[in-house]
């Protein structure tokens, strides 16, 4: 099977080295080395387009690297498709399920490989071999009822199980826990390790930090393209582990005046000053299953409240239920003391609260439409006398918001799609800006644009602020959220897990408020603050949410969470 | 019409090409068999020709016209023939009231019928196609069961005159289609619910999130084919001078699709061609006719038909955009 004469048979089962991989210039992976033993669980970690979802597909054949070799067990590979990879043991489970959903659970199964008898499928051995191999999953299923029938996460075990039964010698797994339930958490941590147990690597990628230091033997951490880390987890502080994965230093100073934002703090709200004015924006209890838990939030006039967070943390999503875009399972918004009643986009954005979706494409422009259309979508039915929308109206509004914002195109004729990511963005905002609005929640708004259009779009949310508006930012960019928020509510596995304000908004606080321990269950509703090692945590304020305001129990050192 | 004639070679001039074809090409199109037709055929100008087409035109037209609206918004409303056949089995129900009432309430059954299917598809968000294929289905049911199976002939002085009256020599079926194009041309470019209906199909979630009443839009656009096809019915039924629910509107809801796809409204939504959509329903009128008054063998026709609709959809694909 494996040739032996070469070299000595290696110690690694997979091998990924110095391997690059280039889309359009862009560089996705820079002389990436990855490593992987027998029958060790593997974390790969990394902010978004850090380059883990690339390297795992040059790991499973879906990409060719453009240099750089892959070895599975000391021989070299060149995966042509998936298939090839999965036929010399390397599966993937895939963050969403994709076999057949309205194929038997056991025909999914067996896909591919169905016993046969007469030259036909034999459907009684085939749900025999499914019961049979669900039953050492702990999935206890009809197997012949349609996949689709079944929950999330019992299709994620299905999927796993027929992952491993094609004689699996890596297993990779793509955020396999965020659809499940802990229950069903535990049970594919037991089948981790019995894959463990049988000498099967597996690659486990996920934004759960407690789930890595439960599950995981050793952690590759990216960032940019390049590996940054590679080592045992046992010993590696969270601390550590996010400064590595945000690229910041533990204890560098952070330099003011990088990002475009001011310095000072906006309106009469900002630093540690009293809130006894009512915010303009409350938001309680809000949750969403499996996304958002019991979180809480205050905005106030001029107010820029950041909403921190590891990615998978609940940010978007917290923001999409403050204005009814996500169905909620609970909790209250007010508007200047008023609940809204009716929860939806449109009823958010008739009280004034409005939101700059993350995703651009999807979310926000109306591509064939030109950047009239697309300025003032949501502003039609104020620009219309019995249905009938003035022209010259909607022409004025699109022209001073062209202008304020300094949209480059070639005219308001021009089609949205044919502009830049920074125009369009900024043609977003117009949209909203247009609207007058009393609260503005900004997801990501200046990923994706260009350094140029960045510094104007935070210069102008300082301004806008400035000008009394509430301002919800949301960036992956720690620089930016620092910069930015005059309060900062850091959310971790859809909980609101701390609150800093002011000067204590810096790297060091964010990263360990991050980096906590996360809170376990009988220790939920206890006053810890005063052992909260920082030292230095905000007091828990009259206006905050109980959920959110304890300062979580932080513990540096930890290295092993307390078994559940 | 060569790529030299507009400006030198290259692939920039091509996508401009293209997007001259995609706007203006149906326009030329029907220009050029105009003029063909006219050349090779003298009596083709002659005013009993042009109401005979104006004549048979009018009803497609109006469907299409509905239809161009649903297609703008992502959809498709394969219900419209038989809400004609519907609006034939009510309206000589109630011509003994006269035909203004009889007229109105065939016109309520579209709108009631379009409600069904708006609700279908907005609320229960079934698929355009199913939703309309499931009303288009049941809708020739109940048509039948209203009338019986057998053709009724209509004497009502008023239907008939809908049907075959004219003014200034324009049948009076194509004035009403020709104000039905211009309500919807104004409606599409200048209201507020035109211009939803429209982001709607090109961007369904970000107009929702931009606060659109989605649902209510979808199904005020469902309705007006409903409305626009049972008034089409109505004229079908005065033209002809019967009621024949097994017969009537049968194919209109392919023949308003073609019109609307040739005339250059991309299925893909986000774009309401409605002049284009007047052009595309002439250009049909007139190749069929053309051909069928030079014998060409039905076979034959409907071989060009497909190979016109082909390149109509062909040419309105967006290529060569970044």
């Amino acid at each position: 099977m494996v040739q032996q004469g070469r070299a000595p048979r290696s110690d690694w089962i997979l091998e990924v080295a110095e391997v690059d991989k280039s889309f359009a210039g862009v560089h996705a992976l820079r002389g990436v080395d990855f490593r992987l033993r027998p029958g060790e669980v593997h974390a790969l970690i990394g902010e978004n387009g850090a380059g883990k979802s690339t390297l795992i597909k040059v790991m499973t054949g879906v990409y060719r690297p453009d240099a750089g070799r892959v070895r599975l067990a000391g021989e070299d590979r060149a995966f042509r498709n998936p298939l090839e990879a999965q036929t010399a043991g390397i599966s993937t489970i895939y963050q969403e399920v994709n076999l057949v959903p309205l194929m038997s659970v056991a025909r999914n199964l067996c896909l591919g490989r169905e016993p046969r008898r007469f030259g036909l499928v034999d459907v009684r051995a085939v749900n025999r071999i499914a019961r049979e191999t669900l039953k050492r999953y702990g999935v206890d299923v009809d197997v012949t009822r349609p996949l689709g029938s079944l929950g999330l996460g019992a299709q994620q075990m299905v999927a796993l199980a027929r992952a491993v039964r094609t004689d699996a010698r890596v297993v990779v797994m793509d955020e396999p826990t965020s659809s499940l339930e802990p229950r069903e958490v535990e049970t594919l941590f037991s089948v981790i390790r019995g894959l463990r147990s049988q000498g099967i690597a597996v690659v486990y990628v996920s934004h759960r930090l407690d789930e890595l230091y439960e599950i995981c033997d050793r952690v590759t951490v990216l960032r940019d393209g390049a590996v940054v880390h590679t080592g045992d987890m046992a010993g590696l502080e969270r601390l550590k582990l996010i400064s590595l994965m945000l690229g910041r230093e533990m204890s560098t100073v952070r330099a003011k005046g990088a990002t475009a934002f001011g310095t000072g703090q906006h309106g009469e709200h900002g630093g540690d000053g009293g809130h006894e004015a009512a915010p303009v924006l409350r938001a309680t209890g809000l949750t969403v299953r499996h996304k958002v838990h019991d979180v809480g939030l205050d905005i106030h006039h001029g107010e820029v409240v950041g909403l921190g967070g590891l990615l998978g943390a609940g940010r978007s999503e917290t923001a999409k239920a403050i204005t009814g875009a996500l169905a909620t399972d609970g909790g209250t918004v007010e508007v200047d003391g008023v609940p809204l009643a009716r929860r939806s986009p449109a009823a958010a954005i008739r009280a004034g609260v409005v939101m700059l979706a993350e995703d651009r494409k999807t979310e926000g422009i109306l591509p064939n439409l030109s950047v009239r259309e697309n300025i003032s979508l949501a502003l039609l039915p104020r620009l219309a006398r019995a249905g009938v929308v003035s022209g010259a109206r909607q022409d004025e509004i699109v022209r001073f918001f062209m202008e304020r914002l300094r949209i480059k195109a070639a005219g308001p004729d021009q089609k949205v799609s044919d502009l830049s990511g920074g125009n369009q963005q900024k043609v977003l905002l117009a949209r909203w800006l247009c609207l007058d609005p009393k609260v503005l929640l900004l997801d990501e708004p200046t990923r994706g644009i260009d350094v140029g259009a960045k510094a104007e779009v935070q210069a102008l949310i300082d301004e806008l602020a400035e000008q009394g508006l509430g301002v919800l930012l949301i960036s992956s960019d720690l620089e930016e959220l620092i910069e930015g928020s005059d309060r900062l509510v850091v959310l971790k596995d859809g909980r609101a897990v701390g609150h800093l304000r002011g000067e204590e908004i810096t790297e060091q606080t964010v990263l360990d408020t991050l980096a906590a321990a996360p809170p376990s269950e009988d220790l939920r509703g206890e006053d810890l603050d005063g052992e909260d090692l920082r030292g230095e945590a905000p007091a828990p304020h009259p206006d905050d949410h109980p959920a959110q305001a304890q300062g979580r129990p932080t513990a540096p050192a930890v290295t092993k969470e307390e078994p559940r | 019409m060569t790529p030299t004639a507009w400006a030198a070679p290259g692939p920039l001039d091509r996508a401009r090409l293209t997007r001259l074809l995609q706007s203006y090409g149906v326009y030329a199109a029907l220009l050029v068999l105009f003029v063909v037709a006219a050349t090779l055929d003298g009596s083709f100008l002659s005013a009993g020709n042009v109401r005979i087409q104006l004549f048979q035109v009018a009803p497609t037209l109006i469907v299409a016209l509905g239809m161009a609206l649903v297609i703008g918004t992502e959809g498709v409303d394969l219900s419209v023939g038989a809400v004609i056949a519907l609006a034939a089995s009510v309206v000589p129900l109630y011509l003994g009231y006269g035909a203004p009432l009889a007229v109105l309430i065939a016109l309520v059954c579209g709108a009631v019928c379009g409600a069904v299917g708006g609700t279908m598809v907005a609320l229960a968000r079934i698929q355009p196609i199913v939703a309309t294929l499931a009303l288009m289905i049941g809708l020739r049911g109940v048509a039948e069961l209203i009338n019986g199976n057998s053709a009724k002939p209509v004497t009502d002085t008023g239907l008939l005159g809908l049907g075959s009256d004219g003014f200034a020599g324009v049948p009076a079926m194509a004035w009403i289609a020709g104000a039905c194009a211009v309500l919807t041309a104004l409606l599409v470019r200048r209201t507020t619910f035109g211009r939803q209906l429209v982001a709607i199909g090109d961007n369904r979630r970000a107009s929702r999130l931009a606060g659109l009443p989605v649902r209510r839009v979808l199904v005020t656009v469902y309705v007006l084919s409903g409305v626009l096809a049972a008034l089409a019915g109505a004229m079908i039924v005065g033209h002809g001078a019967e009621a024949d629910p097994a017969n009537q509107g049968l194919n209109m809801e392919l023949n308003a699709i073609t019109a609307v796809v040739v005339g250059g409204t991309p299925l893909t939504g986000g774009r309401v061609r409605v002049l284009g959509t007047v052009a595309g329903a002439l250009f049909m009128q007139l190749i069929t006719a053309v051909l069928t008054q030079h014998n060409v063998h039905t076979s034959y026709t409907q071989l060009v038909e497909a190979v016109i609709i082909c390149f109509a959809v062909y040419a309105s694909q967006e290529r060569g955009t970044r």
